[in-house]
């Protein structure tokens, strides 16, 4: 029921009862806009019969008086005011309606914040004639300096690695021998399996593709140069590296990431250990370690695979497959591969070292670097063998 | 010449256009416990943080022992570090390292010893803290709130220094649990003559544990005697120590000593 209204020649008296509270907002509101208070110069509310009433319900009780003064009634309380809407009064800093009854207490709250409208509800955003020029030209202008500012960022990241690396080279005991056998572990030895089904079910796929248009024109032994060059020169390492990039790139974001957060990093400093000597270096030695011989494994796995998918699809015997692939292959073919896994390994743990020094604060951060740091893993690497294309198709390679 | 142990002199850190510090004073003498108090935000850490030489502050200079620690070179810098250990806030122990090997970490850094000696030192420290001995093979994650605060002490302990640098080492502990953490701190100031700069926001580990306090206020610090602080005429001083909490606590520590 919530509220009832009697009229008594001037007087309006309404009885509030029941729960007004923030569950039953939708009955609450369907009770009120079928309320009437229009002609009434002198209204009362009678809280007494409220079995209880929390801010939300207080909330449209405001509201109410406040549209009852706006309209000319005088509004006063049978006895106290309940205290949630003195409450409300106090929050709100100036004596509103309860306080002061009768007197008007439309618009007379706390400013609103911009882009809400008086009744609580959020305007419009970018309605024409409020539209700020500035706003976008003054967002270019940030973006820009943020640029700068990350670029400068990111040149101090490399010098300042450069340095120290030169400094554990000429001094072994700075090299942190342990530390960088366990990212080799880690990142290495840990990844065979999932870079070696990669490996293998990319070849199939490939040579499968291959047979089946080669096909047509007869040139079913031409799978094998498909195979051996594409997986030699490209496939292996690119993938090797994307998976590594995903899985190890992200892993050196999180866990530095996470030791900025809990303080870590600034504990090792005021020991006197250099961050970047523990945290960065072995992990850049590491990767450099382990990728190429990863990449060993994905050619070998993948060159497999394609001999398998030889045998079984097209009925060529291994030893042949083995000698159109010792034809396919120049002399170059496997370094023309090999030599871009250590470029790779430097880009990924370059992107996810230097995304995790860079987390402060909180754990969003965190996500979000960590985040980036894939991305930008897997982006340089594509980007540096579209260079290394280039590169090779120039030298005749 | 004897000079303080810390010697902070018109100090001034800015973040953009917030300035945290404006020509703030501090000086610690020899063997005194000094606590560091202040408001949220007031800057506590950012103190810390510039006398350990983790941030260079705008201007003003550092000197721990004499030494203006943000002119120092690394080496210089290095040897000063052997000097102090810190405590952090949430401990900031190596959370992939077991407490046995976060107390090593500073020593095989900074000093010259047989594997054997190691252990033996670290588990020293370790049984020094009030830390049973199996809690030297646990990892930070395995560890109780106070037992956190007792490794981080551990390790900060780990190359005898003189000077201890500690941040709300009791924060977050049940009273009791302060109380244990600040008369272990208290016996180890005594027995091994240390100098200890404290931040808490803890009134009992105040009046139980420092000789003298300042507070920072308007970016500078007041800093007095724990019965000159209390009588302090700053507003924001006396609403401190002399707050409805205060008094309770301050004069039942009173009537205690």
């Amino acid at each position: 029921m919530y509220i009832a209204a009697e009229r008594r020649a001037e007087e309006l008296r309404l009885t509030l009862s029941d729960h007004w509270r923030a569950g039953a907002l939708v009955q609450l509101d369907a009770a009120l806009a079928a309320l009437d208070i229009a002609n009434a110069p002198q209204i009362v509310i009678d809280p007494a019969a409220l079995s209880s009433l929390d801010l939300a319900g207080a909330w449209r009780l405001r509201k109410l008086i406040a549209a009852a003064s706006a309209a000319g009634s005088r509004v006063r309380f049978a006895g106290t005011p309940p205290p949630q809407l003195t409450l409300i009064d106090e929050v709100l800093g100036q004596p509103g309606s309860a306080a002061a009854p009768g007197r008007p207490a439309a618009g007379a709250d706390a400013p609103l914040p911009q882009h809400m409208k008086p009744d609580g509800t959020a305007a419009a955003p970018l309605v024409l004639e409020d539209f700020d020029f500035e706003e976008p030209v003054a967002a270019i202008g940030k973006k820009t300096l943020e640029r700068f500012h990350e670029t400068a960022l990111g040149l101090g990241f490399l010098g300042r690695l450069s340095i120290i690396f030169l400094r554990a080279l000429l001094r072994p005991r700075h090299l942190r021998p342990t530390s960088i056998a366990r990212h080799i572990y880690d990142t290495g030895i840990t990844a065979i399996p999932i870079v070696a089904l990669i490996a293998f079910l990319i070849s199939i796929i490939v040579a499968y593709l291959g047979a089946q248009q080669l096909q047509y024109f007869g040139a079913e032994i031409f799978v094998v140069d498909l195979v051996t060059i594409g997986t030699l020169r490209e496939l292996g390492v690119l993938l090797t590296a994307i998976i590594v990039a995903g899985r190890s790139g992200s892993a050196f974001a999180a866990e530095i990431g996470s030791m900025q957060l809990n303080e870590e990093v600034d504990a090792l400093k005021a020991i006197g250990v250099e961050p970047y000597e523990v945290l960065v270096v072995p992990r850049i030695i590491g990767l450099v370690v382990a990728l190429p011989l990863l990449t060993v494994i994905a050619d070998v796995i993948g060159l497999a695979g394609g001999a398998i998918l030889c045998r079984f699809l097209l009925d060529m015997p291994v030893t042949q497959y083995l000698t159109r692939a010792n034809d396919a292959i120049g002399n170059a073919t496997f370094w023309v591969g090999f030599m871009k896994a250590p470029v790779f390994a430097i880009l990924i743990a370059l992107a996810g070292t230097y995304r995790g020094m860079q987390v402060q604060g909180s754990s969003r951060e965190l996500g979000r670097l960590t985040t980036t740091a894939v991305v930008q893993a897997i982006f340089l690497v594509i980007l540096a063998d579209a260079l290394f294309a280039v590169l090779f198709m120039e030298i005749g390679l | 010449m004897i000079y303080p142990v810390v010697e902070v002199r018109g100090l001034v850190n800015r973040f953009g256009d917030q300035l945290v510090h404006d020509g703030l004073d501090m000086e610690v003498r020899a063997h005194e416990v000094f606590g560091i108090v202040g408001g949220s935000g007031a800057g506590k850490s950012v103190l810390l943080r510039t006398i350990l030489g983790l941030r260079r502050p705008q201007a003003g200079a550092v000197r721990i022992e004499g030494l203006d620690i943000t002119r120092l070179t690394d080496e210089q810098l290095y040897a000063v570090k052997a000097r102090y250990g810190v405590t952090f806030q949430h401990g900031a122990l190596f959370s992939a390292l077991t407490v046995l090997q976060n107390v090593q970490l500073p020593m095989i850094e900074h000093l010259r010893l047989t594997p054997t000696e190691l252990d033996e030192l670290a588990m020293l420290k370790i049984r020094l803290v009030g830390l049973a001995p199996e809690a030297a093979r646990k990892f930070p994650a395995q560890l109780s709130g106070g037992m956190i605060k007792r490794a981080a002490l551990a390790r900060a302990m780990a190359l005898d220094p003189m000077l201890l640098l500690l941040d709300e080492p009791t924060a977050g502990l049940d009273p009791i649990g302060a109380a244990a953490f600040d008369e272990l701190l208290v016996h180890l100031q005594r027995e091994l003559d240390l100098t200890v700069v404290m931040i808490t926001h803890d009134l009992d580990t105040i009046f139980r544990t420092c000789n003298r306090v300042g507070v920072i206020v308007d970016r500078r610090m007041e800093s007095d005697t724990l019965e000159g602080i209390v009588n302090h005429p700053n507003p924001w001083i006396r609403a401190y120590f002399r707050g409805e909490r205060a008094t309770r606590r301050g004069l039942r520590a009173r009537r205690a000593t």
